[in-house]
């Protein structure tokens, strides 16, 4: 009761502190963490085709961005119909009045050039109602089959020069593409961009596979498969989809892996006796040490950012709750204490929070805490939410959402962690499991 | 969950009974825990006699891998066939219901095939003829979500596998 009604005092606070994107007399700024109520009115042209191949990807470049923007709910596109200005030249002066008077407070413009199949893209931001750059304009290369990355660059950058924080839409997302009915459930691991696009597959369909994870770098993908009748670990490198087997013993359980944040290190799940503890295995050398010994359910641990500590869950109170132990295992701490039942902690990649999945009275919700377990928010609540993963940033959560009934469905959703900006993501079929990449490189 | 709601639960299962068959039956599980028509006409020394008239699965309390009354008796049976029927070898694959997390409920499944095995080998079964495997609620019989549809997902379900002696 005490975590729901600090939830709710949150919620108020953030209310009361919001609508703070334009200060009009001040530099532009988005504070994220205030709860943006009036999303930021922006204007992005058409980038300008600087060759004649260059003239395809102008609109569509400048297409993603504004959906990039507008999908953060902290930005608000100000329509091309209502411009009154054209964007003839990148290196034209700007027009201010004219943006001005459409209400667009900040300005992008860009010009695309392609030669052969290098694609290059330079852009600026502007602040409309101080009249200055905000920022100096960058410029980004790359493959015309990348167009949608140069695209993420720049959303990023301008993001992050309104936000201050650094952003989270040239990444991506490894998850289990689901199909079928419930009783005859088809899995495969999926790639793809963060915001649907671009699906690659993984694996077939021809063995169950689980909760996929990304190194620290993003090359690789740890998930569980039943290819050999029994939850073993994989590792798969994205770029080469070659895939190789971590764990072994004919009939031994092991599941729920993921990598420290050295990208040496796996911490996972193992069975014996019915019994499940959590492990950890050098991928190098496949040294093994155990990390818990307790007779309850120990699984789906998260690193600390910093690969001092592990947040795992555990029944061994009677239900499953949060733990906190040092990365070599040792003493475990509880940190969750509300009602309910507590799984899937992830630590955010900022190191400040703990995202979870809480299952009270029948329902699911996604929620994040403080990593000591103090001020639990609950951001979601349906038949069954589960599986939180973090944005590079730390600022929004994607997750798995399942419907009820016998045409139950899984889909991805994603959230802030205001708990604003609650919506699905696109994908081909159902889809579970969602690991979000660190930003690309 | 009280007496009450237990029976009632109990009721519309017996209701509904001749519904709610699955698609997912084309393998060894397909027969459900009691006698379908022309069980008698079985060779006892069958794995559909296995399946059909001894019971390959015993079923479990929200949240819970203790074996019931009605369970112990069941694998009491088994352990009595696989007795008589010394080359086969079995896998027991735990389940859990949709009422939980993934990773979590790959344990719980595991915790109910475990009991299961350990309560054969206390019949007399050797451990070297008995896997275990959980699929969490990766693989459940029956789709809707209420208890009517729960409480048969929660499940081990004990697998014939390959004879010892070929």
């Amino acid at each position: 009761m005490r975590n729901f009604l600090a939830a709710l005092l949150f919620g108020a606070s953030a209310l009361a502190g919001a609508g703070a994107a334009a200060a009009q007399n001040g530099p532009l700024r988005i504070e994220i963490d205030q709860g943006v109520i009036e999303p930021l009115p922006y204007a992005v042209p058409d980038f300008i085709p600087e060759t004649s191949a260059a003239s395809e990807f102008a609109n569509q470049i400048a297409r993603v961005i504004a959906s990039d923007l507008s999908g953060t709910g902290l930005f608000r596109e100000v329509p091309a119909s209502a411009h009154i200005s054209k964007v003839t030249g990148f290196d034209n002066p700007v027009k201010y009045a004219d943006w001005k008077a459409v209400n667009a407070q900040a300005l992008i413009t860009g010009a695309v050039s392609v030669n052969g199949n290098r694609l290059t893209v330079r852009f600026r931001g502007y602040d409309v109602f101080a009249e200055n750059e905000l920022g100096t304009g960058l410029q980004f290369t790359g493959t015309t089959e990348g167009w949608r990355r140069m695209a993420h660059k720049v959303s990023d950058a301008i993001y992050s020069r309104i936000t201050g924080e650094s952003g989270y839409f040239d990444s991506r997302v490894v998850y289990v593409s689901e199909s079928g009915p419930k009783n005859d459930r088809r899995k495969r691991l999926a790639i793809m961009d963060y915001d649907g696009a671009n699906v690659q597959y993984l694996t077939n369909s021809a063995a169950l596979v689980l909760a996929p994870r990304f190194s620290p770098t993003g090359d690789r993908v740890l998930y569980t498969s039943y290819e050999s009748g029994f939850p073993q670990i994989h590792v798969l490198d994205v770029g080469k989809v070659q895939r190789k087997i971590l764990s072994s013993g004919d009939g031994i359980m092991s599941f729920a892996p993921r990598f420290a944040p050295d990208g040496r290190t796996v911490v996972y799940s193992q069975t014996q006796g019915g019994n499940t503890d959590l492990y950890s295995m050098d991928i190098a050398t496949g040294a093994k040490a155990r990390l818990t010994s307790a007779p309850s359910i120990e699984t789906a641990p998260s690193f600390s950012p910093d690969g001092s500590q592990i947040v795992f869950e555990s029944d061994r109170s009677g239900s499953q709750q949060l733990y906190v132990m040092p990365v070599g295992g040792g003493e475990a701490r509880r940190i969750s204490f509300g009602k309910g039942r507590y799984g899937t902690p992830v630590w955010s990649p900022r190191g400040d929070m703990i995202a979870f999945t809480k299952q009270n009275k029948g329902r699911f919700h996604i929620g994040v805490m403080r990593t000591d377990g103090s001020e639990e928010r609950l951001l979601t609540a349906s038949f069954l939410d589960e599986g939180p993963t973090w944005a590079p940033n730390g600022r929004v959560i994607m997750f798995t959402r399942e419907s009820q009934g016998s045409t139950g469905r899984a889909l991805l959703y994603s959230v802030d962690i205001t708990g604003r900006n609650l919506k699905p993501v696109k994908t081909p079929d159902g889809a579970s499991d969602p690991a979000w990449s660190p930003l690309q490189q | 969950m009280s007496g009450l709601k237990l029976a009632l639960a109990a009721v519309a299962v017996l209701g509904l009974s001749a519904c709610g068959t699955n698609p997912w039956n084309d393998d060894l599980n397909s027969g459900g825990g009691s006698a379908g028509a022309g069980a008698d006409a079985l060779d006892p020394a069958s794995p559909a006699y296995f399946q059909q008239t001894v019971g390959d699965r015993v079923l479990f309390a929200v949240d819970q891998s203790n074996l019931s009354p009605a369970a112990q008796a069941t694998l009491q049976g088994q352990a009595q066939w696989l007795a008589r029927n010394s080359d086969y070898v079995v896998t027991i694959e735990g389940h859990a219901d949709e009422q939980g997390t993934r990773e979590y409920n790959l344990g719980l499944g595991a915790k109910r095939a475990n009991a299961a095995r350990e309560y054969l080998i206390s019949q007399g079964v050797a451990g070297s003829r008995i896997k275990v495997v959980s699929f969490g609620k990766e693989r459940p019989l029956e789709i809707c979500s209420d208890e009517t549809c729960y409480s048969k997902n929660r499940r081990a379900v004990t697998v014939l596998a390959g004879g010892l002696t070929g």
